[in-house]
């Protein structure tokens, strides 16, 4: 039987960000992953490092763990295909328009470059966008990366650290310091990470739940779209935590590909795309983007993003969510919605901050999964 | 929306068979096909200019005479992107040059819905990296033929066709027919593997005299079994094929060429049947003795159940077609059993050699899409993992160049299938369900 430190189940970009700070930190760290490195929610989603700044604890989170993407820069490899694009906020009306203003006061409070684009000059930093729109928000340091490549930089570097993968068998029992895979390896750590995104097999009832998404990638069209789009209706849609939801979301890839979503759609496990929600949400694009109508469309896939109630990220001990008997070995690092490519870094820092009782640079309460306890019974 | 009691999609030989059994038993039939004209890969219309090709065309004009006074639909120029919900598929024109086509020249997208449908939608060649194969002047055997029926002229051209399938005997005579000089035809299986398939043969007196007609009319060329390209060769700018170097394990030389049409056989297209999300087994589509799916109302024949050439498809078309419309398949069923056998000792005699798979060098290209080397894939876990991390299989093909390459190279199974089917345009895939359809009736 093995003996670690940490065992963290699940390889994603959030899973890997950790086994990364945890090594190199200097604990014993094995990985646990069923399938394939980075193949959930990691590869389902775009790879947006995005501010955003949905409430003040989001707005911390994610502006820091930016700033650890920028730190780690220069160290990131050519697969990562890391592009510092810049994010515009499209303002489709007058009252869009208003939130623009809001949302650049935000950014200036909170140290985040960012500058109000009238009518004029979002058309001249994106000319396939329709004309008529009102205007923009651009935040140049936001950028956009190939997640799996980046979740392999995290694993390969943790694993050089000293870190081990063990890769092909799901964990299908974690409980007081034991894991338990499906093809009876047995592991003991001091802690286990859970790091499974929507996936709660292993502990029922945490307040997570899936909620799926759309993406179409098109063929190569360098200079097509030159900054991450988001119409600002997005954050309307992207709130709504009930019903189903479309946006205009738009990102250039390195290699000229484009990534057109987005949906939002709860309780929903079909795995395959629907023909309603991809209408809709093409209609959306094309509504704000005529010209992408003729790209050639080459695939279009789905994935679960893991939703918590108040869309903040968990982070730190399982406390009370562990159920009746208490378990001081199981932690989490899970429930990033829709951010876990942009705040993996930084969750992971703070993560480890914990487990090492180091001082967080931002602070870490908000994040706490122990918010929840009150209210488990709710979610159980 | 138009509406079909069958739509049956692939116009080669057993979606002509299946429509025409379906349409004469009464059904309201639809025929589809991404070419313009039907025929698909074997009966593709060209000039032929064997002789020997005689009684191939007369079974094919009487196929194709069947087929127009069935009183079936067809769907030309229209390829199928999408199976949005059951009963339902999308097919695109995408050029707008079909005769359905409301727009000359603007992209067509159409909804249809189905009670039954037929897949009859072929097989495809199976390319296998090695040093040069990406160069201009390297074909598979099936393109160059498809190509040179379109008019690309090969006349006085040295031609070194090789891989294996007895696609590689009949393209040579094309191609000789075509003025062509055969270099050599080299089969990669030995001649300890073919015999028993050729033996067997005897029973199919018909083949036997279509290869030695084949054989006939290749000439003084040379038909080496046992025998594999190792290297096409380049001149020093590296753009014109100059030639290909040939092994038969022992030794190894070099033929001068101007071009090569090098295939490994078949491979079976399946994509639809996995969308639609039809059980496969072993790569193939699992049907039962009516060639019924294991999808309710779906059926499926012809090389996607088993690589069985022209007469298993003309069988297994024509019972499809019956059972669809709900007829005995009965007296057919000896036939389907004879081919079905025919095609288990084809795929025998025609097995891929171990040596194949070292072929490739580090820098060799396996996915043309995306660029992405030999040495790029060895070092991945599996199919998920190279996808992930090297866009293998990602770009527009969508893996159905590459991926009977890596299950031959490395075993790695096509794991998933994802809409569309091949690049469409963005537009085409918002559906709304009030999108109005023109199909002209052209019974």
């Amino acid at each position: 039987m093995k003996n670690l430190d940490v065992v963290i189940i699940g390889a994603g970009i959030v899973g890997c960000a950790c086994a990364r700070e945890l090594s190199l930190a200097g604990l014993r760290v094995g990985v646990v992953e069923g399938k394939s490195p980075g193949c959930g929610a990691t590869a389902a989603g775009m790879g947006h490092l995005v501010v955003m700044d949905d409430s003040p604890a989001q707005l911390a989170l994610t502006h820091y763990s930016r700033s650890v993407w920028s730190e780690l820069m220069a160290e990131l490899p050519g697969s990562v295909e890391y592009e510092a694009c810049g994010t515009i906020w499209v303002a489709a009306d007058e009252e869009e328009m208003a939130e623009v203003h809001n949302k650049s006061r935000i950014c200036a409070a909170a140290g985040v470059q960012a500058s109000v684009l009238g009518p004029a000059e979002l058309s001249k930093a994106e000319p396939h966008l329709r004309g008529g729109l009102a205007g923009g928000l651009l935040v140049p340091d936001d950028g956009v990366v190939y997640p799996p490549a980046a979740a392999d930089f995290f694993l390969q570097e943790a694993v050089q650290a000293g870190a081990e993968l063990l890769q092909g068998s799901e964990a299908v029992f974690a409980s007081q310091g034991m894991v338990r895979l499906a093809n009876g390896t047995k592991l003991t750590a001091g802690r286990i990470l859970l790091a499974a995104g929507a996936d709660c097999s292993l502990l029922p009832g945490l307040p997570i739940r899936r909620r799926k998404g759309h993406l179409l990638i098109t063929d190569r069209y360098p200079g097509f779209v030159n900054h991450q789009l988001v119409e600002l209706g997005y954050l309307k849609s992207a709130h709504s935590t009930e019903s189903d939801s479309v946006a205009f979301n738009v990102q250039p890839r390195r290699t000229g590909q484009l990534l057109i979503g987005s949906s939002r759609q709860f309780d929903n496990d079909d795995s395959r795309a629907e023909t309603k929600i991809v209408g809709q949400m093409l209609e959306r694009a094309l509504a704000y983007m005529p010209g992408l109508g003729q790209l050639s469309g080459l695939r279009l896939w789905t994935g679960f993003r893991a939703a918590t109630p108040d869309k903040l990220p968990l982070i730190g001990p399982a406390g009370a969510l562990t159920g009746e008997v208490a378990d001081p070995s199981l932690w989490l690092v899970a429930g990033f919605e829709g951010l876990g490519i942009t705040n993996a870094p930084g969750a992971a820092r703070l993560l480890a901050d914990q487990m090492l009782s180091r001082t967080s640079v931002i602070d870490p309460q908000p994040f706490l999964p122990n918010r929840f306890a009150a209210q488990e019974a709710v979610y159980a | 929306m138009s509406h079909y009691e069958v739509i049956v999609v692939g116009a080669g030989p057993a979606g002509i068979a299946a429509a025409t059994a379906a349409a004469r038993s009464g059904s309201r039939v639809l025929l589809l096909d991404e070419n313009p004209a039907p025929g698909g890969q074997i009966w593709r219309v060209g000039r032929s200019m064997l002789k020997g090709q005689s009684e191939g065309e007369a079974a094919k004009n009487h196929a194709l005479k069947r087929l127009r006074d069935s009183g079936a639909s067809f769907l030309f120029g229209y390829s199928v992107y999408d199976a949005p919900a059951a009963g339902e598929l999308r097919a695109i024109c995408e050029s707008g040059e079909a005769a359905d086509c409301p727009v000359w020249g603007e992209p067509h997208a159409v909804s249809l819905r189905y009670e039954k449908l037929i897949l009859a939608t072929g097989a495809r060649e199976r390319f296998l990296p090695f040093p040069g194969w990406t160069l201009p002047g390297v074909f598979g055997p099936g393109g160059l033929q498809a190509l040179v029926k379109g008019g690309f002229d090969v006349k006085g051209k040295r031609i070194v066709v090789a891989g294996s399938g007895p696609l590689l005997l009949a393209v040579a005579a094309h191609l000789r027919g075509y003025g062509a000089e055969v270099v050599c035809v080299a089969e990669q299986a030995p001649l300890a593997q073919m015999l028993p398939f050729a033996i067997s043969l005897w029973s199919h007196p018909a083949k036997i005299l279509q290869g030695i007609q084949y054989r006939a009319a290749l000439g003084s060329a040379p038909f080496h079994l046992g025998c594999w390209p190792v290297a096409a060769l380049a001149d020093i700018a590296g753009g014109k094929l100059t030639g290909v170097q040939l092994t038969d394990g022992r030794r190894t030389w070099t033929e001068d060429c101007d071009l090569v049409a090098c295939g490994y056989h078949l491979v079976p297209n399946t994509e639809l049947a996995s969308l639609l999300g039809c059980a496969i087994e072993h790569g193939l589509v699992k049907v039962d003795e009516e060639q019924r799916t294991s999808v309710a109302h779906v059926y499926c024949a012809g090389e996607p159940t088993g690589i069985g050439g022209l007469d298993a498809a003309l069988v297994q078309g024509e019972i499809a077609g019956l059972a669809s419309a709900g007829k005995p398949t009965r007296s057919l069923q000896g036939r389907r059993v004879a081919e079905r056998k025919f095609a288990r000792r084809l795929e025998a005699a025609f097995r891929i050699r171990p040596e194949l798979r070292s072929l490739a060098q580090p820098d060799t290209l396996v996915c043309r899409c995306e660029d992405v080397t030999y040495a790029a894939l060895e070092k991945r876990s599996g199919w998920t993992d190279a996808k992930l991390q090297t866009r293998c299989g990602m770009g527009p093909c969508q893996g159905r160049i590459c991926s009977a390459a890596l299950e031959t190279l490395f075993g790695w199974k096509q794991i998933s299938v994802r809409p569309p089917l091949m690049p469409v345009p963005v537009s085409a895939l918002v559906y709304s369900e009030s999108q109005p359809v023109n199909l002209k009736e052209n019974q």
